[in-house]
């Protein structure tokens, strides 16, 4: 009697949930809950939830939510490179008799969880969070399109996050990789709550990725400064069009998918299965159409990035600025074309893959033109070495490779030795670390100025830059020689003795690389310790070319007194050759959105609700989704969602900052 | 802070340019021609009017994306000026991306399929090709 | 390139310092809605694609032509299309200030929407009775996903339509409720669009 009711109200949730036998889960859990009370307890004593609650919270400001956009991607970058050095430690480690220190029970979920993590808890929200800060400002706009959205886009991400990391507590989390394969995902292989932890964070979390790249591309077309045509916009706002297109077409074949596996697992559909007429291959088939150009929505506002810190340091208009907007446009199309490379050896045959494995090729070309781009916009130019353009030598260097590795695997025939080898986790990490993640680290440190005030301190900014480099080609090359001799993925134990100190190597690289972590969490604390000493006064510490360049660091909540006429691209630079002034006076009252605690509620709810539907808790998750239409509804009824700024504040704010 | 009226009247004609043009008219036609366009699909399966299965589906085909287009034009005033032209790019952008993961699909999955083990039930002579 | 013959006479203009254009919160409002439809009519398209590849997947179970009765079906469709007609009516009514007009069509609209649905479900109750449940085959499961989510996204049409009554009974003709009945006829439109492929590929291809 008493067990029916327990298992009424608490569902599948039970004392065995809470992995006490596990040491290392034990000791993470514990340190987290001294941390998590330490946070609490120093915002309680300084009675900062007011203002944390008025000022961040609720906020619909796209810097502060591109902010808080960065600090969730940096916290997860943690937690998942935590997962990366337990598996180097367990592949250096577990050959022959040993079989080192994690079973594949506990291996399985952590690669899983790493590849999970870093794709959609880090490089997502850095990127989302980038373009949210510097967009609006380069294209001379004061908000997004949809501010509200803005803000539940930002905590529907967060409450995904949650879910995944809440999974290391209470229950397991997937063991089907990041992408949740089928069959092994299926409810007969999985009965577990891994999978729909995986399912429900990430649905959750797209839905806020979708609406994030809606706003988007609406800011984009609709609001920016007069006399700003779209080939005069910034290449930044360009790439970051282009990236969040192609998220928009492609999000809702991934929501469609596990909306189907969902089904699968809780209504016994059988879209997936292997009897009663389903079909696994189909799962594969859509997830891809969703991958590949997924990894197309990450590069291409790092692509931007790149351009305009060439541009700047380099005190040179980008060359081929059209040729630049025309690839990326070609990138985003093409990427739309070859998701088959993915699974040549499914077997569609030799038709099929060789059309996508063509496509697949000729998807390098406009990558290519783009590197030329870059490179005689260095050339002949006035190159100055800041940090930013470091970064920019590095991915140069390092990207390189990994594109062709991508050219190689493309190939079908090539691919059918090396298809989930190490030598493809090579080359998208490849890709991913010396592309993507050099690039947002040369972004962070060239708006970190704008957005806060002061700079970041460059003497802990090159160690960090450095352990990453080296510690990527250390951790890395090896892991294309083992790949290259035939070593699968995701396998934890490995027989031939002769590999292991390929591992030992990578595993010193993933340590170097650790040291490049540290040090930039050290440049953070730094910098805000000397921040009087680093400070940016005039606006435009690195003699930009683009709008965001032209207001104070950081720039008042309203972004811009007097909204830019634009005549030329590089706009900024193009004002201060022709001696552009602000006007003094003659404010006008600004037009502006009012906070509003909808989004972190909505959340907030849809986290509930995902809790209870991975632990069978009916009841509540009935609730958390009649409290979901109930506030979602209600927020409708709020009329009163902006309110004007009196041109005497204007003023009073445009006096005290500081201009270039 | 009331939003006023006055600025709203403004607001009322900056957004709703596009939809100022809608007519009575036009809705009856659209309607029209939907109508004939359902008709037809139909009266083709219920009566077996047409013997060859094969052409009788590419003939239905063909009068759906007629119908989806009669929509488009008449009940969703879809244009090249309606929101500087975007609300057509984005339009014709979907179809595209509609056609090749339909399309794209069914052609992946046809040739996996052909290549499993028979027996499965996923031969073409199960698909009654 | 810039317009640098003009500059030669006048030093250009690089600040905005008269009244603000409609490039703010609010202007974009249609535009991401109808970019939110492309959207979902890409989520249709990933069912659209799956039904496809599983429409042969009987498992042994009950085909279409164990099931579908066309005269339902056609009066549903039916039933839709008139409803994109008065929704087009209610539009035109709000465009000529008509209050007590528009609302009428709208609760027409609802009503209609409403039957739909119900038609739609006494269907799906009839065939989960014959045993042609969404768990026999992959055929089916395609079938009441593709088809459901079509219903579902009718039902809170339907919704919508009831909220927006009683935000007009409040507001009456508020800029903000225009707007949103703008978007509202958007999807109710759109949902029609769906149907024709529904009722095209799924029920007549179905049976052919």
């Amino acid at each position: 009697m008493t067990e029916s009711i327990t298992k009424a109200i608490f569902g599948r949730l039970s004392w065995e949930s809470f992995p006490v036998h596990e040491p290392i889960l034990l000791w993470t859990f514990i340190v987290v809950l001294l941390l998590g009370a330490g946070i609490v307890g120093a915002v309680s004593y300084f009675r900062l939830w007011g203002w944390l609650w008025r000022e961040w919270l609720t906020s619909v400001d796209h810097k502060k939510i591109g902010i808080m956009y960065m600090i969730l991607g940096i916290v997860m970058l943690l937690r998942g490179f935590a997962d990366a050095l337990m598996m180097r430690l367990q592949q250096a480690m577990a050959f022959g008799a040993s079989e080192g220190y994690l079973n594949a029970h506990h291996y399985d979920q952590i690669f899983t969880a790493h590849g999970t993590i870093m794709i959609f808890f880090v490089a997502i929200p850095l990127i989302v969070g980038i373009v949210n800060y510097v967009m609006p400002l380069q294209i001379g706009a004061r908000d997004v399109a949809f501010p509200f959205l803005n803000s539940l886009s930002l905590w529907l991400t967060v409450a995904g996050a949650l879910l995944v990391m809440i999974s290391l507590f209470v229950g397991e989390f997937s063991r089907a990789g990041w992408l949740n394969y089928v069959p092994v995902a299926n409810l007969a292989n999985s009965p577990d709550t891994g999978p729909d932890y995986y399912l429900w964070a990430l649905q959750i979390a797209g839905i806020g990725t979708t609406l994030s790249a809606i706003n988007m591309v609406t800011t984009i077309l609709k609001m920016r400064a007069p006399g700003m045509t779209l080939m005069k916009m910034p290449i930044f706002t360009w790439t970051a069009l282009c990236s969040n297109v192609l998220a928009i077409a492609i999000f809702p074949a991934l929501t469609g998918a596990f909306a189907m596996l969902m089904l699968d697992r809780y209504v016994g559909t059988n879209f997936f299965t292997n009897d009663f007429g389903g079909n696994p291959m189909m799962y594969w088939n859509l997830v891809w159409l969703w991958g590949h150009p997924e990894v197309y929505v990450l590069i291409l506002p790092v692509f931007g990035i790149y351009s305009e810190v060439t541009s700047t340091f380099c005190g040179k208009r980008l060359f081929g600025y059209s040729s630049m907007v025309y690839a990326s446009v070609v990138i985003t199309i093409l990427s739309y074309l070859v998701w088959l490379h993915h699974f040549f050896t499914m077997g569609a045959g030799a038709s099929v893959n060789s059309f996508f494995g063509i496509a697949t090729m000729v998807i390098s070309i406009p990558t290519g033109a783009k590197i030329f781009n870059w490179l005689f916009t260095m050339y002949r130019g006035q190159i100055r070495y800041e940090l930013p353009m470091m970064w920019v030598v590095a991915f140069m260097l390092t990207f390189v490779v990994g594109g062709m590795t991508g050219v190689l695997l493309a190939v079908p025939p090539a691919d059918f030795v090396l298809h989930n080898s190490l030598f493809l986790v090579a080359h998208f990490h490849n890709v991913i670390i010396g592309g993507v993640v050099f690039g947002l680290f040369a972004g962070m440190y060239y708006w970190f100025p704008k957005a806060f005030g002061f700079r970041l301190d460059p003497f802990w900014g090159k160690i960090s830059f450095w352990g990453w480099v080296a510690g990527y080609w250390v951790a890395w090359t090896p892991i294309y020689i083992v790949g290259l001799m035939g070593t699968t993925r995701r396998v934890r134990q490995f027989d031939d003795p002769s590999l292991q100190i390929w591992f030992i190597i990578a595993g010193i690289g993933a340590l170097i690389i650790l040291v490049g972590i540290l040090a930039f969490v050290i440049q953070i604390a730094v910098s805000i310790k000397n921040r009087k000493q680093l400070r940016d006064t005039t606006g435009d510490p690195w003699d930009g070319r683009t709008l965001e360049w032209s207001t104070p660091s950081p720039p008042p909540f309203y972004n811009f007194a007097f909204t830019p006429v634009v005549h030329d691209q590089d706009a900024w630079y193009d004002m201060k050759q022709r001696g552009a002034r602000q006007p003094e006076g003659g404010y006008r009252p600004i037009h502006m959105p009012r906070n509003t605690g909808a989004g972190i509620i909505l959340s907030g709810l849809a986290f509930i609700l995902g809790f209870a539907m991975i632990w069978y808790m009916w009841w509540l998750a009935a609730a958390a989704a009649i409290a979901i239409f109930a506030v979602a509804i209600g927020h409708t009824f709020n009329y009163n969602r902006d309110y004007f700024v009196p041109s005497e504040e204007v003023a009073r704010i445009e006096a005290a900052a500081a201009r270039p | 802070m009331k939003p006023d009226n006055g600025g709203a009247a403004d607001h009322a004609h900056d957004d709703f340019l596009d939809a100022g043009h809608f007519t009575v008219g036009g809705y009856l036609a659209g309607f029209a021609g939907a109508a004939v366009l359902t008709a037809i699909p139909f009266w083709i399966v219920m009566t077996g009017a047409i013997a060859n299965a094969t052409v009788a589906s590419v003939v239905v085909a063909v009068l759906a994306v007629a119908q989806i287009l009669v929509h488009t034009f008449a009940f969703l005033h879809v244009n090249a000026r309606a929101q500087g032209g975007w609300t057509l790019v984005a339009y014709v952008f979907t179809a595209v991306l509609l056609a090749i993961t339909i399309g794209g699909s069914l052609w992946i999955m046809y040739h996996l399929n052909l290549n499993m083990m028979p027996g499965m039930g996923l031969e073409p002579a199960d698909y009654g090709m | 390139m810039s317009d640098r013959t003009l500059e030669a006479e006048e030093q250009p203009v690089f600040y905005q310092t008269g009244e603000e254009g409609p490039a703010h919160a609010g202007g974009g409002t249609l535009l991401g809605f109808w970019i939110y439809l492309m959207s979902d009519a890409l989520i249709f398209a990933s069912l659209f694609a799956t039904f496809g590849v599983l429409s042969s997947s009987f498992a042994g179970g009950p085909t279409p032509r164990d099931f579908v009765d066309l005269n339902l079906v056609a009066l549903n469709t039916a039933i839709l299309l008139v409803s994109a007609l008065t929704c087009g009516l209610a539009m035109i009514a709000m465009h000529q200030g008509r209050l007590a007009a528009l609302r009428s069509w709208l609760i027409v609209t609802a009503l209609l929407g409403a039957a739909f649905v119900a038609i739609e479900m006494h269907e799906f109750g009839n065939m989960i009775a014959e045993g042609a449940t969404p768990q026999r085959s992959g055929y089916l499961s395609a079938f009441f996903t593709l088809v459901g989510t079509h219903g579902l996204h009718v039902t809170l049409g339907v919704v919508w339509i009831a909220v927006m009554l009683v935000q007009l009974g409040q507001r009456g003709l508020h800029h903000d409720n225009r707007r949103r009945l703008l978007c509202l006829s958007m999807f109710w439109h759109f949902l029609d669009v769906i149907w024709i492929g529904v009722f095209t590929f799924v029920y007549l291809l179905g049976v052919l």
